[in-house]
């Protein structure tokens, strides 16, 4: 039902832990759907990300598209980073099946909202960045089975 | 993969060799109809019916009681469906639990559809229904009350005997959902006053795609299959017989055995559950601990999800499943976990193991051996473990 790299994002997950002191943290999701992601991200006095931490709690991909997320946004500037969206994840992961999608969602939404904090900590304003949804699965339609 | 440990017996067992071997001859040699006049048609109507007649035999029913059908969920969708359609003219309320399979609460839903009213009785917090509630829902025109034996997840059972004796006290007809109890649990239809049981052949080591339903004399149900005369014209269609006989095999060599095989297994799942609640903490065991299925195992374990625990022991070799949403294709956890008042996100984290006759205890150590590292490696994972544990330090 998963590609290999969602399978290997999920069995070796990359940085996952916590940055104390991180410059801006973001946690998205709700645990009644069963997915909840935290980004920690450390960024420079030049708007280098320089690194990026996750923990999550939730199926497969969602592990694996907090991971992926995390290695995309390593590195990046902060406008680099807000073109990290979620069908970039999904495409570096080979796809996921449709009922996950959403867990792409997540994790761009949870780059989102670290940003957002790091924007409010530091008082500024980063273009193009709209506050995150607290939650995005509200809005999501339940699905019948 | 090397090694594989199977603890989902609950969702299908293997077929076992002998009642392959059984079954075999009806493919080929004997494949005769057993609609044939000619000798080698009547010799697999003979087959069908000693299979019939030993099957009634396991619930002290008469042959002419029991319905060979495809499997559980047409034996469910049968007795709610056509005991509505010949019993609406008496009333169109009909009694079921908030707990049963979706072959039950999905085909009440359709019948609440067609105009009749359905009762989704609660159950308690280790999920049994409270007599009480049933009481209390019982009205003048409610035809039917379906509660079934023994619940799929959690594993508890239903005190049937009682609901029986209510049923027939105000002239209502009982139907149980037998597909997890039968060969696990001994039952006697006469005893508990059902008169409709639903059973799937390929829980107890049958093959998939055949079940039974039995009915009681002087019901008035009609077909769900039109067609031919064959289950004397209730269940039309050519008879599964190589299915039907494999039926009759596996429930013959689960009852030959019933008592040591579930005193075993009982015993396999206790030190189970003992393992677990001993060396894992934060954890909750669902379902009752005594009335329950001798091979059903269920726990929640806080601050992490069913679907990431499956993958990871699926990749130690070890079969079982959850009660997620993420393993159920929907968003919601399982109905059975919210009836029995788990917050959804307890209920996320749920771990269902069902053990077989197969199962040892090097086995079981091997999957809490695992399943310790596992759970260990996903809350260090958990923003949500992180959180507990922030909080609990202050």
């Amino acid at each position: 039902m998963y590609s290999e790299k969602v399978m290997d994002h999920f069995q070796n997950p990359r940085n996952v832990g916590e940055i104390e002191n991180a410059s801006g943290v973001g946690t998205v999701g709700n645990a009644k759907c069963g997915d909840i992601m935290r980004m920690y991200l450390d960024i420079d006095d030049n708007g280098v990300i320089r690194d990026c931490k996750f923990k999550t709690f939730g199926c497969g991909a969602a592990v694996a598209t907090s991971s992926m997320a995390t290695e995309l946004v390593k590195g990046k500037t902060i406008q680099e980073a807000l073109q990290v969206t979620n069908k970039a994840v999904m495409e570096a992961l080979d796809g996921l099946p449709p009922v996950k999608v959403h867990c792409s969602l997540l994790a761009e939404e949870a780059i989102h909202a670290a940003l957002w904090d790091y924007a409010e900590k530091n008082g500024i304003t980063i273009e193009g960045l709209e506050k995150p949804k607290a939650d995005i699965n509200e809005e999501e339609e339940h699905e019948q089975y | 993969m090397e090694k594989q440990i199977y603890l989902d017996h609950a969702a299908t067992t293997a077929v076992s060799p002998q009642v392959l071997s059984a079954m075999l001859p009806y493919f080929t040699e004997q494949f005769g109809n057993a609609g044939g006049i000619y000798g080698f048609g009547q010799k697999s109507k003979q087959a069908l019916e000693d299979a019939r007649g030993y099957i009634a035999s396991t619930i002290g029913a008469k042959a002419e009681e029991i319905y060979f059908t495809a499997g559980g969920t047409e034996s469910d969708n049968w007795a709610l469906k056509a005991t509505a359609t010949a019993y609406q003219k008496k009333g169109k309320h009909i009694i079921t639990t908030k707990i049963e399979h979706h072959a039950i609460l999905h085909t009440a839903q359709y019948l609440e559809k067609q105009g009749f009213e359905v009762t989704y009785l609660d159950v308690d917090e280790s999920g049994i229904v409270r007599l009480d509630d049933l009481k209390n829902a019982i009205r003048e025109d409610t035809i039917l009350i379906s509660v079934m034996f023994a619940n799929n997840e959690i594993g508890s059972i239903q005190p049937i005997a009682e609901i029986g004796k209510i049923a027939h006290e105000k002239g209502i007809l009982f139907h149980t959902d037998a597909v997890q109890a039968y060969t696990q649990i001994p039952i006697s239809v006469d005893e508990l006053q059902v008169d409709m049981l639903s059973v799937s052949a390929h829980k107890f080591n049958g093959p998939k795609g055949v079940g039974f339903l039995y009915i009681r004399k002087g019901l008035k149900l009609q077909s769900l299959i039109h067609g031919g005369q064959q289950e004397r014209g209730r269940r039309a269609g050519t008879e599964n017989i190589p299915g039907i006989i494999g039926m009759a095999e596996a429930s013959r060599l689960a009852h030959a055995d019933l008592l040591e095989r579930t005193k075993m297994e009982s015993e396999l799942r206790d030190y189970l559950i003992g393992r677990i609640e001993n060396e894992i903490p934060y954890c909750r065991l669902n379902g009752d601990r005594e009335k329950r299925l001798p091979n059903n195992v269920n726990f929640s374990f806080r601050f992490i999800e069913g679907e990431s625990m499956l993958i990871m022991l699926d990749m130690k070799g070890i079969c079982a499943s959850s009660g997620s949403a993420c393993t159920s294709g929907s968003l919601d956890p399982s109905h059975v976990l919210l009836a029995i008042g788990l917050p959804h996100e307890i209920a996320h984290g749920s771990l269902r193991l069902t053990l077989g006759r197969e199962n040892t205890k090097e086995e079981i150590d091997y999957v809490v051996d695992e399943l310790k590292k596992i759970i260990e490696r996903l809350r260090n994972m958990s923003p949500l473990y992180e959180d507990f544990v922030k909080q609990q330090s202050v």
